[in-house]
Parts: structure tokens; sequence; C-alpha cells
């Protein structure tokens, strides 16, 4: 069964694809999470921590559902196209190969990551909003404690990218920092007009 | 009693799974058979290989489904080492055993 599975995604090339669709979707949503916390941090009225939760769940739903809808569609008709072509090479059926089940399934795999990172990302960064909604003597500032988790993990984020492009991790970390910080000093220039 | 000990043949495959993977996948299918891998032609999709399979006794059925499943298809069967066994003499080596 796993061997199967490995063949399937070696003939697919899915691991990368996968692996792509990760880090694109994980970053977008760990960005995302950062721009609406920022925008509740930079507000001058008093911001509801419950409020804050529901926003922040309802846009990582949203990322979510978006990811898994979007990324089977694309890739569930990329597959089919590349079956096609390579049945037309082969002038031969695939469909019963594991070329036709790669392209019948696979796609389910790759929308499932694309849809669970962006959300996985929010609920890790969420998780300081909910320990102060619990105990809220556990966490005195919990906007600022998110926004600190979400710096944390787009740095390891940018980690993870440059150990795949072979960079130097410290410079591929401070990179993706840079873009995160860049983007809070938008929204903070924003509050500002 | 017949028993097939060596068959050559031709394959047009996709270009995954590689040859490595595609002859581990074909031992692992048919175990205790010997397989020769040789790329003749690649293209710009496929690449038509030539398999020598060998064992004391082939199952071709199970060589052909393994084969097909990972997306190659046979063109020819172009060599063929086929021994008959004497049924009797085959029941005594058992007996023997």
């Amino acid at each position: 069964m796993i061997k199967q599975f490995q063949l399937l995604f070696s003939i697919s090339r899915s691991n990368l694809i996968a692996r792509r669709y990760f880090v694109v979707n994980g970053f977008d949503g760990a960005l995302t999470m950062l721009g609406l916390l920022m925008g509740f941090y930079v507000s001058n009225d008093d911001v509801v921590l419950h409020m804050v939760i529901t926003a922040c769940m309802s846009a990582a739903i949203a990322l979510s559902v978006s990811g898994i809808s979007s990324a089977y569609i694309s890739e569930s008709a990329e597959k089919k196209q590349e079956l096609k072509e390579l049945e037309g090479a082969m002038i031969a059926d695939l469909q019963d190969s594991a070329y036709g089940q790669a392209a019948r399934f696979m796609p389910f795999i790759i929308a499932v990551v694309n849809g669970l990172a962006p959300l996985i990302f929010a609920l890790i960064i969420m998780t300081p909003l909910w320990l102060a909604q619990c105990q809220p003597e556990l966490i005195t500032y919990p906007i600022e404690t998110s926004v600190v988790v979400a710096f944390i993990l787009i740095f390891f984020l940018g980690v993870f990218i440059g150990n795949i492009s072979n960079s130097f991790w410290l410079w591929a970390g401070v990179r993706a920092l840079l873009i995160a910080l860049i983007t809070s000093l938008f929204i903070f220039l924003i509050s500002l007009i | 009693m017949v028993k097939v000990q060596r068959i050559m043949l031709d394959i047009l495959k996709p270009h995954s799974p590689n040859g490595l993977e595609f002859s581990i996948q074909l031992a692992e299918k048919c175990s205790g058979c010997r397989f020769n891998f040789k790329v003749l032609e690649v293209d710009e999709k496929t690449e038509t290989v030539i398999i020598i399979v060998e064992s004391e006794s082939i199952p071709y059925d199970d060589v052909f489904d393994a084969i097909t499943s990972m997306g190659g298809s046979i063109h020819s069967i172009d060599e063929v080492d086929v021994i008959g066994v004497d049924n009797s003499e085959s029941l005594s080596t058992q007996t023997n055993d």
C-alpha cells in the first residue's frame, strides 16, 4: 500500500507539487493572519478578543476552503491533460495503470495539503488568542503575542524554503521575515492616514 | 508441463518510473525472477526498452500485469526460452524431495 503510494507520488511528481503548494499557501495563511492581527493592533478602538478570534478563524476557514477547491480544480484538470497527452504518446489506454490512478487520486491529496497548510498555520498563530480567552491571566497581550508567533512561523517557513533551494537558511529566513515586516509596516502606515 | 525460463520483451513505457524504479517494482511483484533492463530509444514522453526476464519458471501473467500497471505496453516478445518438463520426472523429483 505504502509502496503503491510512493509509486503514484513518484510518477506524478505530486510530492514536489504538494510541497510547493504547502509553502505557497502556508505563507499565504500566515501573512493573512499577520495582516488581520496588525489591523486589529493598529485600530484605536478597544478590540474584543472574541471578535478577533472569530475574524481570524473565518479568514482561516475561507483560505482553507479556497485552497482545497482551487487546487483540486486546477490539479485534476492538469493531471487529466497530462494523462491524455501520455496516452496519445503511448497509443494506449492508461486509465487502469498507475498513471490513471495518479490522475484520479493525486489531485485530492494535493488539494488537502493546499487547504490544510493555511489552516494549520492560522491555528498556530491564533493559539495565544485562545489561551488568552480561556486563561486571561496567562497572556497579557494576546494580539501582540500572536503577531510574534506569526513572525516566528514566517521565519521558519523561510528557513524551510531555504532548505529546499539549498541556500543559506538564515538569509532565507530573514528574507521571509523582511516580507512580513514590510507588510506590517504598510498596514501601520495606512492606519496613520 | 512447460516452463518458460527466459523472455525478451520489447516495451514502450513512459519516462517515469525510471529504469531502476521500474525494475525494482517488477522484481517485487515477480519474486524469483531476474530482470535485465536496457533502454533502446528515448522520445519526448516515452522510451523503448528491452527487458530480459529469467527464472526457473516465469509467471508471465504477473510480469505482464506489473508492466502494464506501471503504464508500460508490451510491443513484442522478441526471444523465448521454453523447457518441456516430463510430468513423471517432475513427480519423481517431488517425491524424492
